[in-house]
């Protein structure tokens, strides 16, 4: 067969030797393997000064005075700084957007000036030549306060008599929406069953293992700010350094190499990074900063907190008519910039009830103030609260009527073949796999093997449980997140490719690698594309100077949008060498193929190599046709425009076993179908979705940010705050459905966020489950030992 | 402030001698003044493990004990490790099966697995769960890496015959 026959009417994906869809290992993991990364932790520059923050030990405090004398007189302190003297050079903000409307924060500053918000806010920065040393001497800032009344119970947060934090604003309310589609009313009344349960979500962090770190590196020569951080979105930190510190975007770099962990906790730019480039700026030289645990657990985005009333609706043959919740979260006293904190409640009124056919649907979510830490998006961003919330509805009414909870969701999941369609709340669905994916998750678990199971273990006193999930998840987002909002976060995402002397592909993208496997993701779709093995593909990420413009990595976005923008880059520049192989070569573009790198023509023989190829083009042009400019370098950018996000759809079960002596939860199985559309690399989207699972898990069963009514946060620590532990996570088992986006020729959706989005859910039914021998229904997570102990009238 | 006190000791088969304040510990010795920045600070509490390293053949948490402390002991630090070949197969089995993500947690996730292989060559996922469980990962949700530790001690056992 020749090549041209083999490629004919072929994607450059569906080629011989092709990458996608192959389960390779990620290049330049050695690196990391050997502990030879380069975290932002571990860069130290020349002139390096160490920045320690002074934090407010109150929740809410006037800054009466600070006394930096003594300090200032410490071994190894270059300065001791102060709000008020930061301020004039760097300006403060305020997070909304205003697609997002009604959402009010007030001004924040990078270093409190009058007033701490949050315990942990910071109020003066002490530089020294290490850290040990300005943590000595941040011990001798004496700060005079004067604590004001503090607002902790969202609750309360709107009620006339509590105290408004920020005056300016009129009240504690930060953001409402509300959404009513169909006949609400009328489906109740029409329901043979109503459920009405007050669901509650603790408070948790993403507890990245590396802190959130930062090296500013202000030339007073170049007058260029170089910004090594560990994040998602450099160019949307390029922007805001740069409009905070009065500069050109231009005149910022900004670096993103080695991460150690980010979960959307590094997609935000902080007041501590903004405070350290203005500091470095003040000071002219470069400045660190690294939070130790006790400031992550202060000062990293916290997120979830939600008290949300839901009721459902359903008739005695499984017909579920109607969904209604309402919906309050405490964001903290600032609205997060340039994210905001108003889009977790907002995913939530828009994704409940996300995969039933159900018409009728009322949501009302608000977001207050209170003198906690800031919350903001954490990955899954509102999804977990959405299914959590759905499903165990959903779960409560298939039991009011003496349903399976498989067959009540078999009765009113959206069909497989009603797509393209549209949500009651307007979503709009272009192909999902509910059916599919549930009943392969049946097959999976064995899951009427797992019933007998549980009825005969119930007998010997053992509690087992079985919990469902089934969700919808937005991924691949258009302007419509940000763009359109105001915000300059870019939704599309550039990608340039090009063959360099060697025969080489250099490739330059503007996704970023946190792990996940954007590196990996990109050099397979470039090699394959272009016909060279993955190891001649080097791919450059996370550099403002050296990628073209884009988003980054978050929301679920990389393989599809910036995949797609690899894809199109490399099918250009495959032309280019091929018009450049015709030339060399005296035939037609179309007699040619690439394959492993190597030249070949119609008949399948091998002409020229690739390095011979770019000999000829760099240093012997001359022997080219007259006329003929190689061009060994292509660009291409992409954002999808037709549908505002691509919804993915996935299901989860969990297996667990409760011990109602000690109210101790036992993860037994977890299982995962989920559908992302045309998959790169199996193991890698496998592996996503098994450390989302465990993320969820380590919500649904630990993880809290536990407060005081005085705002103090009281477990800031690893021993005190629980994150999964090996021995206590159980096998994943992940299986596929793919039903691509037809919006793009890769046809790739997203798949990082789907493991978080519905493992809560999950084991919060299960529980539900294995305790509904004894009448006990829980709808609140972390779900403790003690939380299970109380509800079964133990303690 | 306590003055600098000399300490000598060996790092992976090196012989340093450094003045070091009393109040250092191991982690930042190694990682600031040797600049082995592949042991990872990741709570300095001694809790998440990313700073595990051994010394005399102990894995131990750097962040809990002081570079004092090390006086004439023989560290040994996941550089160490992957220069001498030690646990080439064990990297290589993460690695194949995508047993870490941002690879943060990785350096001491090696050395904690590498500990359990040489104690208890076969072991089955519960002992992988449990000797792994002072090593704290926020990314892979630590089912590949019981895969890759696992196979790896599969292997060993086939080659060892």
């Amino acid at each position: 067969m020749t090549p041209g026959m083999q490629t004919a009417g072929l994607s450059p994906l569906d080629r011989p030797n092709s990458y996608i869809g192959k389960a390779v290992p990620r290049p330049n993991l050695e690196r990391l393997l050997e502990g030879r990364g380069q975290y932002v932790s571990d860069i130290t520059l020349p002139r390096m000064v160490h920045a320690v923050f002074v934090r407010s030990p109150h929740a809410h405090a006037r800054i009466v005075g600070i006394d930096v004398t003594e300090a200032k007189t410490m071994s190894g302190v270059i300065a001791v700084v102060t709000g008020a003297e930061l301020a004039k050079v760097i300006t403060p903000w305020v997070g909304v957007l205003s697609h997002l409307k009604g959402l009010k924060s007030a001004p924040q500053h990078a270093i409190a000036v009058d007033r701490a918000c949050w315990q942990g806010e910071a109020v003066a920065a002490v530089l020294a030549t290490s850290r040990a040393l300005a943590e000595d001497a941040a011990e001798h800032v004496v700060v005079e306060y004067e604590p004001l009344p503090v607002v902790t119970n969202v609750r309360t947060a709107l009620d006339p008599a509590t105290p408004i934090i920020h005056a300016e604003l009129g009240d504690n309310l930060a953001f409402e929406r509300k959404i009513d589609a169909g006949a609400v009313d009328d489906a109740f009344k029409r329901s043979d069953k109503i459920v009405d349960v007050e669901f509650i979500f603790g408070r948790h962090t993403g507890v990245t293992l590396e802190p959130r770190s930062i090296v500013a590196d202000w030339a007073p020569g170049d007058r260029r700010m170089t910004v090594y951080l560990g994040n998602q979105a450099p160019h949307m930190v390029q922007n805001i350094v740069a409009k905070h510190l009065d500069l050109e975007e231009a005149q910022v770099r900004v670096l993103c190499k080695d991460v150690g962990g980010s979960f959307g906790v590094k997609v935000h730019i902080y007041a501590d990074e903004m405070a350290t480039c203005a500091l470095s700026k003040l000071l002219r030289r470069p400045v660190k900063f690294v939070a130790d645990r006790v400031e992550s657990f202060n000062t990293d985005i916290h997120a979830r907190d939600h008290i949300c009333r839901g009721r459902i609706g359903v008739s005695h043959d499984g017909t579920i008519n109607v969904f209604e919740i309402d919906d309050l979260t405490g964001v903290g006293p600032y609205s997060m910039y340039p994210r905001t904190s108003a889009v977790e409640a907002n995913q939530v009124i828009i994704l409940i009830g996300g995969p039933y056919t159900t018409p009728n649907y009322r949501g009302r979510t608000r977001v207050v103030f209170q003198n906690k830490n800031v919350m903001s998006q954490y990955r899954g961003v509102g999804h977990p609260i959405a299914c959590s919330i759905t499903e165990g509805l959903v779960d409560l009414a298939a039991q009011a009527i003496g349903m399976d909870p498989v067959e009540i969701r078999r009765r009113n999941m959206v069909r497989d073949d009603a797509y393209p369609c549209d949500s009651p709340t307007g979503l709009k669905f272009e192909a999902l796999s509910h059916h599919a994916s549930l009943d392969k998750l049946v097959a999976m678990m064995r899951y009427d093997d797992l019933r007998a199971e549980q009825v005969k273990l119930r007998k010997q006193g053992i509690y087992r449980g079985i919990g469902i999930a089934s969700f919808i998840e937005v991924t691949n987002p258009g302007a419509a997140f940000y763009g359109v909002g105001g915000a300059r976060i870019s939704s599309q995402d550039g990608v340039a490719v090009r063959l360099d002397a060697a025969g080489t592909v250099i490739c330059q993208t503007s996704v970023t690698e946190q792990g996940q496997g954007s590196e990996s993701m990109t050099a397979q779709i470039v090699a394959s594309a272009i016909g060279v093995s993955m190891e001649k593909v080097r791919v450059i990420l996370g550099d403002t100077d050296n990628t073209p413009y884009g988003g980054g990595t978050w929301a679920s976005r990389g393989t599809g949008i910036a995949g797609e923008a690899a894809l199109q880059a490399a099918k250009v520049l495959r032309g280019n060498i091929l018009a450049t192989a015709a030339a060399i070569l005296q035939g037609k573009p179309d007699d040619f193929d690439i394959v492993d790198g190597m030249i070949v023509d119609a008949h399948g023989q091998q002409r020229i190599e690739l390095n011979e190829l770019t000999r000829i083009a760099y240093f012997r042009p001359d022997t080219l046709p007259p006329g003929f400019q190689p061009e060994l370098m292509a660009t291409r950018h992409y954002v999808p425009r037709q549908y505002p996000f691509a919804f993915t759809n996935g299901v989860q079960a969990s297996w667990l076993e409760v011990d109602v002596i000690t109210g101790k939860v036992k993860l037994l199985k977890h299982w995962v179908v989920e559908d992302c559309g045309t998959i790169i690399n199996p193991q890698l989207v496998d592996e996503q979705i098994r450390g989302g699972v465990v993320q969820g898990l380590g919500a649904a069963l630990f993880e809290h940010c536990i407060y005081d009514e005085t705002g103090q946060l009281t477990n800031a620590n690893m021993a005190d705050y629980l994150v999964p532990m090996a021995t206590e996570m159980p096998d994943i088992e992940v299986g596929h459905q793919i039903s691509p986006t037809l919006e793009s020729e890769l046809g790739a959706k997203g798949a990082g966020e789907a493991g978080a989005a519905g493992a809560a859910a999950c084991v919060s039914n299960a529980v539900n489950d294995a305790l509904s021998p004894f009448g006990v229904t829980i709808t609140e997570i972390p779900l403790t030992p003690r939380l299970i102990l109380t509800a079964l009238g133990r303690i | 402030m306590i003055a600098p006190v000399p300490i000598a000791l060996t790092v992976n088969h090196e012989r340093v001698e450094a003045l070091v304040l009393p109040r250092l510990n191991l982690a930042d010795f190694l990682r600031d003044h040797l600049s082995l920045t592949g042991t990872h600070v990741g709570c300095e509490h001694g809790v998440c493990g990313a700073c595990t390293v051994r010394v005399n053949g102990d894995i131990v948490r750097s962040c809990l004990i002081l570079a004092i402390q090390a006086e004439n002991a023989t560290v040994e630090t996941i550089e160490g490790l992957s220069d001498s070949g030690e646990i080439a197969d064990l990297q290589s089995a993460f690695h194949q099966r995508n047993a870490l993500q941002c690879g943060f947690c990785t350096p001491a996730m090696l050395m904690a697995a590498q500990d359990l292989l040489l104690t208890n060559p076969d072991p089955d996922r519960d002992q992988i769960r449990e000797h792994l469980s002072g090593n704290y990962c926020r990314c892979t949700g630590y089912h590949a890496i019981v895969d890759a530790v696992e196979s790896t001690a599969h292997a060993r056992l086939e080659r060892a015959g």
